[in-house]
This record gives structure tokens, C-alpha cells and sequence, in this order.
């Protein structure tokens, strides 16, 4: 995993955070672009992590893997979670929920590239 | 933005829904965050910052006693734990100030949540601020 790609994910997922904010700033119902927003980020986070584990594999470099990978499992949860529990909720926070979730997103990718390079715990 | 919540948004005694909702989930993102740092901490190097894997756990079971307590409305125990919260981080975050041999390692309240964009700082005041809008016959 290098910064660009840790960092991109990261830039990504700030982007849909703002996307969501502004349907919770304008009371806006969780509608299918956000949906297709959330998606597009859950698939890009799930092939950065597949590719992520292939190069925990293979690298010999002293990762420790355990924390990686659960950071990654935490990562890619947290948007059909809150997708999922965002909806149930009517009011604008609904969406609040689901811009929490990807700032959150956003700093387990920081984290992540830190745990990779070994600059974190 | 939450300023605009209009009053319908807090519901007398309802802590879980509105802006509630998504006070829930940053608290539900720190309980996870704190407590499985502090499993990880105190799995893997017990023995090198006790005292600092201590507090990681306590902190752990704080924010999610309040996680709990506010998704559930119950009112009074998410006063008591938000004002736990309150005061661990503001007293967690002087002592890493004024002896930082305290803690080799970081916790999530060390030097007032610095690790964690100061969000444990921020947090015990929105929760005191929620809980006191929702105030009411529980």
C-alpha cells in the first residue's frame, strides 16, 4: 500500500463525506446517488484491501499483519453499516450518521498506511 | 448545522434520535476504537505501559456505556458517563502534559485526544449539550 493509494482512498472518501453532509445540511432524503457514491467507495476500499492482503503476504518487511487486517475489516464495515442504521433514522441525520461514518473512513486510511509503513504503534 | 435542529429533533427524553442518531454513532466509533485498542495493548505488550493500558480499557468501557446509554435514552446513566468521559480526558490530557513518564504509551484521552483529531475532547461537550436539550421526563 503506498501513500498515494492510502491517501486517495482517504481523499475518496472525504469526497462522499461531503456529498452526504450536504444532504444533511439540506435535509435531503438518503436518495440513489448517494447510494451509488457509497458504493463506488465500498468497492474501491474492498479492492484496495484484497490488494492490501496479497502485499501483507508478500512483503518481509515486519508488518504487524493482526492490526492491519483488522483495521482493514474495521474499514470496510463502517459504510453498509451506516448506510443500514443511517436509513432507519428519518430525520437529516439519517445522512449525519453516514458522514460520520466515512470521516472515520478517512482516518483508519491515514492509520492504515501508518501500520503498513510502520511509523503507528 | 445542528444549530438549524428544529425542535421536533429532541423529542423530551429521546437521546437516540435526531441529531441524536449520529452523536450515537461517534460515540459507537470511539467505543470501538478505544476498546479494542485497549484489548490489542493489553493482549500483545501488557506489560510495557500498564498504567496507559489501563486507562485505554476504562476509557473503552466509558464510551461504550454511553454509546449504550445514549442509544437507549437512558438519560441519567449517559450523564454520568459523558461526565466520566469529561473528566478523563481533561485530566488524562494534563497529567500527559505535565509528566509524560506517566504514559510511555498513548491512550486515547492522552494530551486531550491529539491522536484522535481532539474529537475525545470535543465529544464529552456536545454529549452534555445533547443530554441537556433532551432533558426531561425520561
Amino acid at each position: 500500500m503506498t501513500d498515494t493509494i492510502a491517501y486517495g482512498v482517504a481523499l475518496l472518501a472525504l469526497l462522499v463525506a461531503v456529498f452526504a453532509a450536504t444532504h444533511t445540511v439540506r435535509d435531503a432524503p438518503f436518495g440513489n446517488p448517494l447510494f451509488y457514491a457509497v458504493s463506488v467507495l465500498e468497492l474501491v476500499l474492498l479492492v484496495v484491501m484484497v490488494g492490501g492482503f496479497v502485499a501483507l503476504a508478500q512483503t518481509d518487511r515486519d508488518v504487524s499483519g493482526g492490526l492491519y487486517v483488522s483495521y482493514w475489516l474495521t474499514v470496510v464495515v463502517l459504510p453498509p453499516a451506516a448506510v443500514l442504521w443511517g436509513i432507519a433514522e428519518k430525520s437529516r441525520w439519517g445522512t449525519g450518521v453516514v458522514v460520520v461514518a466515512l470521516l472515520t473512513v478517512a482516518a483508519l486510511m491515514v492509520r492504515l498506511l501508518g501500520i503498513w509503513k510502520g511509523t503507528y504503534v | 448545522m445542528s444549530e438549524h435542529a428544529s425542535s421536533e429533533d429532541a423529542a423530551a427524553g429521546r437521546t437516540s434520535t435526531g441529531p441524536g442518531r449520529a452523536l450515537v454513532a461517534v460515540y459507537a466509533v470511539f467505543a470501538i476504537a478505544a476498546t479494542a485498542r485497549s484489548v490489542y495493548q493489553l493482549v500483545v505488550k501488557a506489560d510495557e505501559a500498564p498504567v496507559a493500558y489501563a486507562l485505554s480499557a476504562l476509557a473503552g468501557v466509558v464510551y461504550v456505556l454511553a454509546t449504550y446509554a445514549l442509544a437507549t435514552d437512558r438519560h441519567r446513566l449517559a450523564v454520568g458517563a459523558v461526565l466520566f468521559e469529561l473528566v478523563g480526558v481533561l485530566g488524562v490530557g494534563l497529567l500527559t502534559l505535565l509528566d509524560g513518564g506517566l504514559f510511555p504509551d498513548a491512550t486515547v484521552w492522552s494530551d486531550f485526544g491529539a491522536g484522535y483529531g481532539y474529537v475525545p475532547l470535543v465529544l464529552p461537550f456536545v454529549g452534555l449539550w445533547w443530554l441537556h436539550r433532551t432533558r426531561g421526563p425520561a
